[in-house]
């Protein structure tokens, strides 16, 4: 499977690498796109279930309202101007997991059409993302794949089919081709899906949990030799679902087809399918009917034409762009380049928002959450923001301030949090992990300390006060970590010098 | 003959409402009748096995005082399209022999409601796609007037069903003639409603911007009875109207008195000249105009110039759609399962619609690919949808001149089984003077109007009105359907054969 | 004459999931050639300026509020299929062997 492959800047300095980007994203509607069935995750395999979902014979789709709705704010969103009538219409094709053997989706008139999308890369570069549309559509059910080896399609005995995700809403959102992004392009890629997560989120519209496939991304790499006008023949790596992925892909995908074109080869036309583990695209399989999807308008629906009406009361309601919001944030905060970057590249702008709107300081609640929250969630290999609330972060950092918790404490509480031992108070006192503040027993283990160490007691009599932290580290070991060690440092120092010691 | 299967859906309702006839009582008539001519008409694919259950719950209710309604527990033949919880659902195919709905179509669920009993389901065509109910999987039905004959298609079951008396009422769907070509070859009544007026929810789809469900039974009356009792919105069919309709077994008793064939203009088509239809036919339909020009009707010339595309345009909209409703059917989630050894899940499913689909489904579902296909579609699915804006354009040119238009309501009676079964397209043509309604989504009815003079078979003369005009053709046709059974002295079945020897 | 040939046939025939034997090939070559030049006549009238109706009475968003509705059971949802385990519907192998 391993394919030659060139380096990425040997790459660069031949081909100049064009884009593009599809990507889907499910609603969080509380029922499917053309069914009153629940729109749900994780449960039991066919129970979320109406007869349109599985194609029974004699069913019938109607449009959910609510899903219109988010289509059309995520169009505005996008910047795109939202269609005055546009249609549903019939994408034809055999798959086992579309219960009807068509998807219903939108083809030659999208609800939204002609946008831009500002994208705002780890240094802080601008780039504009041109969209071509974003239509309505529903997704597909899911299939296991038993027998052969590990799960995967090639060589399964068997497939198992759960339709609970047929005709779950998508938006689906194709940008036009994406030029000049060049040495930037896999950044790029992972950038582009950020901020329509960032958009989806702001809006409330999606879960938009990539890990669930809340959002999946489908990325085209073109390449053409410098100084050609002509596109070059482009793959479409399927189902890229994250950010990390989406830029090793693009990477990926530019390495291969610039080892191919070197060699006076060409590029197949075709969709790959992205290996996580290893790395690599492969070439899905060639299906005979996939040029030729014969679509036609979805004759049990009828044509939707959002008023101007609802199209401006969505606009008003928009939440800031993305790019804007950062800029504004980042004023706001009076954070350095680097420490902005740190957060939003941590993906936990809003986190850290919620978090100073709670009561912390913005250097505060950054330490947090590109500091020991990043590293629990990459240990734990989830997303950073789905690890606490920010509001309990900051119920904790009132906690340190208070003196109650010291930092390592606090790292201790947290961890109890994540855990989901309960909130920061709860588990301090669970847990019995606040600071003693209580001078008496930190006297009584000074003296205990200085009794059994009389060289350092000379020292510090002496005026070697940095002799003292040997005794400093006796007495916080003695309180277990739960003392102030600047606190224990001036009690060291007072006792040292005092008569009777 | 003179049982409880004779009398219209009208009159046993009164009867039952009576107390002079039992739900229990009309029901059983009615399964002895099957018993008795059904081996020789095979209209029913299915009698159901519940029947009697549900009319004596009709019985038990309205001895209880409830208040029914006004056609509680008169027997209902069923179209095998439309799916029932109880019964199995096939649409005359193999590929889903012994299917069973988990959810009623509206249609069937509100016909429940009203009290009618439904007393078994009724063979058509292979996914009602047929002019003769030949290409049904499970044998062709019989033309009571002949047994040799056709009974028309696709709903050629719920026709002969009650043509011979088997039921009093029956539901069908017509997409392109298929209610009212079969009750014009079987000396029934037939009406498709207006595009809309009736839910397709659980009317297994043919062709989604077709599909009608309508009435099929012997009087114009009992047609606006169950016309009632099955229309009206339904929020499961997105293309169901919202509009408030009238009751059409009022509308039909006051047509019935005959005032409205007074100053009525009835259009007849300039390019469907005499000439186009089997003599016998023609002058059925000439001596009907002389009827409703005696009860004052005026009779006036309109033309629809593009008529002559309809069949044209309907024979590529029609596969096209199917092709896509069809695709359904591929042995993962319910019907058939051709087991391929060794194969993957595309040969399953090919080799499960090779066996499960008869020659003129896989006919149209070719065809229909094929007009939808990377190339073409502008030329055929494309076009064929621009006809249809100027056949609408026809329809309204002409009812800006007259109320009605009526033809005859197909180019010859009853043909004989197996005559035209090789040559799809002389099948096609049949559908001639019913498609434009399809396309153009306007109403159409088919009443009898007298037996050809040249084979002594059942003609029947179609009208269609404005689109949500309904209402119109029930009162035309319960006029011209009243001064002809006058002129008659009698319907016109009570001189159909008697089947199965008299009771 | 329109441009129906056996090799197009097999390859609706796949498009559309249909195994055609080579005697249905030929047979629906001929039936569909004589179709298609009959109805190949709605072009002759379809010009440019005519639009094109897809639904016989024009209606215009048709909604259905955001609220949950009576679903299938599984039982429900299971009770048609041809083989079904684990509460799912069981299929052959989706792909031949790795090509
Ligand atoms: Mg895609
Ligand atoms: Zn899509």
């Amino acid at each position: 499977m391993a394919a030659k492959i060139m380096d990425f800047d040997k790459a660069l300095e031949l081909f100049e690498p064009v884009l593009g980007f599809e990507v889907h994203v499910e609603l969080n509607t509380k029922t499917k796109m053309f069914s009153d069935a629940p729109n749900s995750f994780g449960r039991e395999p066919n129970t979320d279930l109406a007869p349109v979902d599985l194609g029974l014979p004699g069913s019938m789709p109607v449009v959910n309202e609510q899903a219109v709705r988010y289509s059309i704010s995520l169009g505005l969103a996008l910047g795109c101007e939202i269609a005055q009538s546009c249609r549903f219409a019939r994408k034809n094709y055999f798959y086992p997991d579309l219960g009807k053997n068509y998807q219903i989706s939108q083809y030659d008139e999208p609800i939204a059409y002609e946008g831009q999308v500002e994208v705002e890369l780890e240094d802080g570069t601008l780039v504009q993302v041109p969209i071509e549309r974003a239509h309505m559509e529903e997704d597909a059910g899911k299939l296991t794949h038993v027998g052969g080896s590990a799960g995967r399609i090639q060589g399964a005995e068997y497939s198992l089919v759960d339709y609970n995700r047929a005709g779950v809403p998508l938006v689906e959102i194709v940008t036009k081709p994406i030029f000049g992004a060049e040495h930037n392009a896999p950044q790029l890629g992972a950038a582009y899906v950020r901020t329509i997560r960032d958009i989806v989120r702001a809006l409330g519209i999606s879960d938009a949990r990539m890990e669930r496939g809340n959002i999946r991304c489908d990325a085209n790499v073109s390449l053409r030799p410098r100084g050609q006008e002509k596109l070059g023949t482009r793959t479409e790596t399927k189902n890229v679902n994250s950010m990390r992925s989406v830029e090793r892909a693009v990477r990926y995908e530019i390495q291969r087809q610039a080892a191919i074109l070197a060699d006076g080869g060409t590029i197949t036309q075709e969709t790959r399918h992205w290996h996580e583990d290893t790395g690599v695209t492969s070439p899905g399989r060639p299906k005979s009917d996939a040029d030729d999807y014969r679509y036609f308008p979805e004759p049990d629906l009828l044509p939707v034409v959002p008023s101007r009406e609802l199209v401006e009361e969505l606009r008003a309601a928009l939440p800031e762009p993305p790019a804007a919001r950062r800029r504004r944030l980042k004023a706001e905060w009076g954070f350095t380049d680097l420490e902005f970057q740190d957060v939003a590249n941590g993906g936990v702008l809003a986190e850290v928002e919620q978090t100073i709107a709670a009561g912390t300081t913005p250097a505060a609640a950054r330490k947090w959450w590109t500091g020991e929250i990043a590293r629990l969630a990459n240990e734990a290999g989830c997303e950073t923001s789905d690890l606490v609330e920010p509001t309990a972060v900051a119920e904790l950092q009132k906690l340190v301030d208070a003196g109650t918790l010291t930092d390592k404490l606090a790292r201790q509480v947290l961890e109890g949090m994540v855990a989901g031992e309960g909130t920061p108070q709860q588990i301090v006192d669970a847990r019995g992990l606040a600071v003693v503040s209580d001078d008496g027993a930190l006297i009584a283990a000074i003296d205990e300390a200085l009794k059994a160490q009389p060289d350092v007691l000379a020292k510090i009599r002496d005026g070697k006060v940095q002799a003292a932290g040997a005794v400093i580290g006796a007495v916080m070991k003695a309180m277990r970590g739960q003392a102030d060690a600047a606190r224990v440092r001036e009690l060291v120092l007072e006792r040292a010098s005092a008569p009777e010691a | 003959m003179n049982d409880i299967t004779r009398l219209t859906a009208a009159e046993l309702a009164d009867k039952l409402a009576a107390g002079e006839v039992s739900a229990v009582e009309a029901t059983q008539a009615h399964l002895d009748r099957i018993a008795a001519v059904d081996g020789d008409v095979h209209a029913f694919l299915h009698v159901n096995e519940h029947a009697l259950d549900a009319a004596s719950d009709i019985d038990r209710r309205r001895a209880a005082g409830e208040q029914l309604g006004p056609v509680a527990g008169v027997p209902l033949a069923i179209k095998d399209v439309l799916v029932t919880t109880d019964m199995p659902s096939t649409s005359g195919s193999r590929i889903l022999e012994g299917y069973m709905s988990p959810f009623d179509a509206t249609v069937v669920a509100r016909s429940r409601v009203a009290g009618l009993v439904p007393l078994g389901k009724t063979n058509m065509d292979e996914f009602a796609m047929g002019s003769s109910t030949e290409h049904s999987a499970y044998g062709p039905t019989h033309n009571p007037w002949d047994l040799e004959r056709i009974p028309g298609g696709s709903g050629g079951g719920s026709a002969a069903a009650v043509a011979a008396f088997e039921a009093p009422l029956a539901l069908g769907s017509d997409t392109g003639g298929s209610i009212r070509q079969p009750a014009h070859v079987t000396g029934t009544v037939g009406m498709k409603p207006t595009y809309g007026g009736v839910s397709r929810y659980g009317a297994i789809a043919l062709a989604s911007s077709l599909d009608q469900v309508g009435p099929v039974t012997r009087t114009v009356l009992d047609a606006g009875l169950l016309h009632d009792v099955i229309g009206g919105h339904d929020p499961h069919d997105s293309t169901s109207l919202t509009d408030d309709w009238p009751s059409f077994a009022d509308v039909a008793r006051e047509g019935a008195r005959g005032e409205v064939l007074k100053g009525l203009k009835v259009g007849v088509i300039t390019e469907l000249p005499d000439s186009g239809f089997q003599p016998g036919v023609a002058e059925s339909f000439r001596a009907s105009l002389e009827i409703l020009q005696a009860h004052g009707a005026e009779i006036i010339e309109v033309s629809a110039p593009h008529f002559e595309y309809g069949v044209a345009a309907y024979y590529l909209i029609l596969p096209a759609e199917a092709s896509s409703n069809l695709a359904k059917f591929d042995s993962v989630r319910f019907g058939m399962r051709v087991d391929v050894p060794g194969g993957t899940v595309e040969d399953v499913m090919a080799a499960t619609r090779d066996a499960g689909f008869g020659d003129e489904v896989k006919r149209r579902v070719i065809l229909g690919t094929y007009a939808l296909s990377a190339g073409y579609y502008d030329a055929y699915y494309g076009s064929a949808q621009k006809v249809r804006t100027l056949i609408q354009q026809d329809f309204t040119t002409a009812f800006g001149q007259v109320d009605v238009i009526a033809t005859p309501s197909a180019p010859t009676t009853a043909f004989k089984i197996g005559e035209k079964i090789d040559d799809p397209l002389q099948m096609y043509l049949n559908d001639l003077t019913t498609i434009p309604a399809n396309l153009a989504g306007v109403p159409g009815i088919s009443i009898p109007s007298g037996l050809a003079s040249d084979d002594g078979l059942p003609v029947g003369i179609q009208f269609l009105a404005p689109a949500r005009e309904d209402a119109r053709l029930y009162r035309v046709g319960a006029a011209l359907e009243a001064a002809l059974v006058d002129s008659w002295g009698g319907p016109l079945l009570g001189r159909a054969p008697v089947l199965g020897g008299a009771r | 004459m329109s441009e129906i040939t056996p090799d197009l046939v097999r390859h609706l025939g796949v498009l559309a999931r249909i195994r055609l034997s080579d005697d249905e090939v030929e047979r629906l070559t001929g039936q569909l050639d004589v179709i298609v030049d009959n109805i190949a006549k709605v072009s002759e009238v379809a010009t440019p300026d005519v639009p094109a109706t897809s639904h016989p009475i024009a209606l215009q968003n048709v909604f259905r509020p955001d609220e949950v509705g009576q679903t299938l059971t599984r039982e429900q949802a299971l009770q048609n299929a041809p083989d079904a385990a684990d509460g799912r519907f069981r299929v052959t192998a989706i792909l031949g062997e790795e090509q």
